[in-house]
């Protein structure tokens, strides 16, 4: 007889959720989903071994659990700690955290070049998110950032190591999809890079993950590089009959042209399960061979629920305006209105862009 | 009366040699434990005895052992920590130095002790000549039967193994030691779990010090009731303590902990006093990570009551003003020393040092560090000094291992004693670059003449 398994209540911003044991802090907090959930720029579920570097996801334990309702001394990573039955955790409420984490994306952004303008990954890129929520305006560092030699990887992925967090996600990558992986961290510290040892391209059919799962601009497709602005172009799911991998893909398109292949991702940013139920890790061939809309058989626009540059994507409710977005806004997308001003409280964040009547103007998004 | 439990033998000729030291009384203490005592009884012992870590930390040592995990078939270690690459901090150099077989005789028993059939010494790199003597104490013990396979017909096989780092201060932190001797690159790891669960290929393993494994030989020897009524309260027993800076006698020296920080410095049994007559301006008593304290917090607690060298006296007051014991790295600086430059000097190596892991750490180093480079090269603003205050909380606490409270204490300590000093550097970015800012408010009470 399978007894019933005890779940664990855990109180997360006053809100209560169950989860079975085992499960850590913030997984726990993304059931309650929302801004409950800690950011986190390390952490991939998908990577075992992942998270507890960057300290971003740090929460406050008011209470260990209902046996020993002592509370942690410490901040702890809720993504590498797990939960007790009765355990409260603070995260948004706490100002301790927010004290905490608005220090953790100072030091993050310290050295972080602020290419965006020139950076491939803007618009998706999760340290511009983080810093919209949690980062301070202006900087107090007054030092010259630092630089690196440059690391050829080789003819499909673009290193730029300046704007590398260290969060491991691609070492992990490599370690875990990769029979051998050749790339890591070299030296130490506010110095350590990533890096082959010996100059060498990485090379393997999987490898192209590492551009997945790295949270910023550190890794990139060169494929893709400088050829569209992300939001320019338009998320749409597809697939394959790949002999290598899941062959389930999210094409970015403009018109007809396929400008990028990635791996499908879900609301927090991480690569999707495939229908088979494993992790959809792309290989290269799809992800860099596959460039044109005839390799592919296209599911529909991607549904994407978080809001951001990129997945507060509403394509699916948008009433048709008489003339093209792109026609009246220059070639632009809303989504990209739809992030400019849902971050703005001056503006209507209660505004829903498929509620506007055709292409949307500014003063739509002002007070009425 | 001093009392020597682990030096006492260090002068006599030719002790680094087995047949001297087993002539000495060595070995005594691996045929009482083996011979005469479970491991439990051991654990025991230690126990009793009050031996607290000596690596740092001050955990105690027998609580220790007692959490590791024993599941069935699985192997556990013993590995000593003998990176010490804590600036200031030296004894465990002298201990493996010159009575390597106090060290192996040590580890024969704890590892019996522990159940640890395989036990690693993790040397720091830069001890080039030091795994030499080891081994070849290591080889002269196996000769002689305390080493091997069924060591004195106990059934107890025990190989030593010595393994070098390659010159990284955070390979002293327990779990960065652990990856490091497995062979990877020495990051700390994220606990939990803990070493006594998970450790050296995922067994159950203890880290300690050389001089905690050390201790063991006389605590076995003299009982672990006799080795607690040395010492006071929770700091029993002996502590060596490696005395360095502006003081007339630098050197290691076995203490019992009831003598006064005073007569530590002052008395020629130590460090001798001041060099060349120059007065006492502060002190970092337990290596460069421990809170720095102006002379007047280090002889006198806040309390005006005497401070001791032990435990309990030199954290009284906590961090706002006392200190710690920590590895045991007594660090003197007189009157002409800039504490600013001293604070810059340290942050240059908790920068160096950093394993680039976390975020605060990785990045709140080097910005301190920039910072207190440019207040020492009077260019700094007084909005640095709070700007500093304010790096250094963000990162304490909020790191993956404690070396990121070890970079950011140094820096709170020199801020809250000496702000003055620091915003005289602002105030007079010229004067500065010629001269020190001298003793100011903290002179020490004169010194009592033994
Ligand atoms: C950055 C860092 C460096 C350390 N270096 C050493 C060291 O060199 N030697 C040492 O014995 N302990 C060192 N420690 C402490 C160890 O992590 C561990 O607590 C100690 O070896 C435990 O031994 P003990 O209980 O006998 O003191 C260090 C800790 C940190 C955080
Ligand atoms: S390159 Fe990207 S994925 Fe790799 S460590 Fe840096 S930020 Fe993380
Ligand atoms: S605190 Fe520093 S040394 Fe320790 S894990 Fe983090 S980055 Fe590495
Ligand atoms: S996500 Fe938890 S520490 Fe990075």
């Amino acid at each position: 007889m399978a007894e019933e398994k005890k779940l664990f209540k855990v109180t997360i911003d006053n809100i209560t959720v169950e989860v079975e044991p085992g499960t850590t802090i913030l997984n726990a907090a993304r059931l309650v989903g929302g801004e409950v959930a800690p950011p986190a720029m390390c952490y991939y579920s998908k990577l075992k071994g992942s998270g507890g570097k960057c300290r971003t996801c740090l929460v406050e334990v008011a209470a260990g659990s209902t046996a020993d309702p002592r509370p942690m001394p410490k901040l702890v990573a809720s993504c590498r700690t797990t939960v007790m039955d009765g355990m409260i955790v603070k995260n948004i409420t706490s100002e301790r955290v927010q004290d905490a984490r608005a220090g953790i994306v100072e030091f993050l952004l310290l050295n972080h070049p602020l290419d965006c303008p020139i950076c491939d990954q803007a618009g998706e890129c999760h340290l511009q998110e983080l810093s919209y929520e949690h980062g301070k305006e202006g900087t107090r560092y007054e030092f010259g950032k630092r630089t690196f030699k440059k690391h050829d990887l080789g003819p499909y992925i673009q290193l730029h190591m300046t704007r590398c967090i260290l969060c491991y996600r691609c070492v992990f990558v490599a370690d875990q999809l990769t029979n051998k992986r050749v790339h890591g961290v070299l030296d130490r510290g506010d110095h350590a890079e990533i890096a082959t040892y010996i100059e060498k391209a990485l090379d393997n059919d999987f490898i192209g993950n590492v551009i997945d799962v790295c949270p910023v601009g550190a890794l990139t497709d060169k494929t893709f590089r400088f050829k569209n602005r992300v939001w320019f172009t338009k998320p749409m799911d597809a697939h394959r009959d790949c002999p290598t991998c899941c062959g389930e893909v999210q094409l970015w398109m403009r018109g007809d042209e396929v400008f990028r292949v990635t791996a499908r991702k879900d609301e927090w940013g991480e690569i999707k399960d495939a229908s088979d139920g494993k992790t959809g890790w792309i290989c290269n061939e799809c992800r860099f061979e596959k460039k044109d809309a005839k390799d592919w058989i296209i599911d529909g626009p991607t549904h994407v629920s978080r809001h951001s540059v990129i997945s507060a994507n509403h394509y699916e409710k948008v009433i048709q305006p008489q003339e093209t977005l792109p026609e009246v806004m220059g070639g632009r997308n809303p989504k990209l209105l739809m992030d400019i001003h849902s971050i703005s409280e001056v503006n209507r964040p209660d505004i829903h862009l498929s509620e506007i009547e055709g292409p949307a103007h500014s003063d739509d998004f002002n007070e009425p | 009366m001093s009392v020597k439990l682990l030096l006492e033998k260090a002068h006599v000729e030719g002790i680094r040699s087995y047949d001297v030291y087993r002539r000495e009384g060595g070995y005594r203490a691996v045929e009482k434990a083996l011979k005469t005592m479970s491991p439990e009884a051991i654990v025991e012992e230690v126990k009793k005895s009050g031996l607290r870590g000596r690596g740092g930390a001050g955990f105690p040592t027998g609580m220790k052992w007692s959490f590791i995990a024993k599941p069935e078939g699985v192997p556990r270690h013993l590995v000593c920590n003998a990176d010490e690459s804590e600036p200031g901090t030296f004894k465990d150099r002298y201990l493996m130095e010159f009575l390597p077989h106090l060290l192996i005789e040590g580890l024969i028993i704890s590892s019996f002790a522990l159940g640890s059939n395989a036990t690693y010494i993790y040397i720091r790199g830069e001890y080039a000549w030091i795994p030499d003597i080891l081994e070849h104490a290591i080889r002269e013990a196996k000769a002689n039967g305390w080493l091997g396979k069924n060591i004195l017909g106990t059934g107890f096989d025990l190989e030593i193994y010595v393994q070098r780092g390659a010159g990284a201060y955070i390979c002293g932190e327990e779990t960065a030691l652990i990856e490091s001797l497995e062979g990877k690159r020495g990051n700390p790891r994220i606990k939990p779990p803990f070493p006594a669960v998970k450790g050296v290929w995922d067994r159950p393993t203890v880290v300690n010090n050389v001089e905690s494994l050390a201790a063991v030989v006389p605590i076995i020897n003299i009982g672990a009731e006799e080795y607690a009524k040395i010492g006071v309260g929770r700091s029993t027993g002996t502590k060596l303590i490696s005395a360095c800076g502006n003081i007339n006698k630098p050197g290691v020296y076995e203490i019992d902990m009831t003598i006064s920080v005073e007569e530590f410095i002052y008395s020629d049994e130590y460090c001798g006093g001041i060099k060349n007559g120059k007065r006492l301006k502060a002190c970092i008593p337990g290596g460069s990570s421990v809170p720095i304290l102006p002379a007047n917090l280090l002889l006198k607690t806040a309390k005006g009551e005497t401070r001791y060298m032990n435990y309990e006296s030199l954290s009284d007051g906590g961090f706002a003003t006392g200190s710690m014991m920590g590895s045991g790295g007594f660090i003197v600086l007189d009157e002409d020393q800039c504490v600013v430059k001293n604070t810059y000097t340290l942050a240059r190596f908790y920068r160096h040092e950093s394993c680039g892991q976390c975020s605060p750490c990785r990045e709140g180093t080097g910005w301190m560090e920039k910072i207190l480079k440019k207040i020492d090269s009077g260019k700094g603003a007084m909005s640095d000094i709070d700007l500093l205050w304010d790096i250094q909380r963000k990162i304490e606490g909020n790191t993956i291992c404690p070396l990121g409270d070890a970079a950011a204490w140094p820096v709170a300590a020199a801020i809250r004693h000496f702000r003055d000093e620091f915003e005289w550097h602002v105030k007079n970015p010229e004067e500065c670059l010629v001269r020190n800012y001298g003793l100011a408010g903290y002179a020490e009470p004169r010194p009592i003449p033994a």
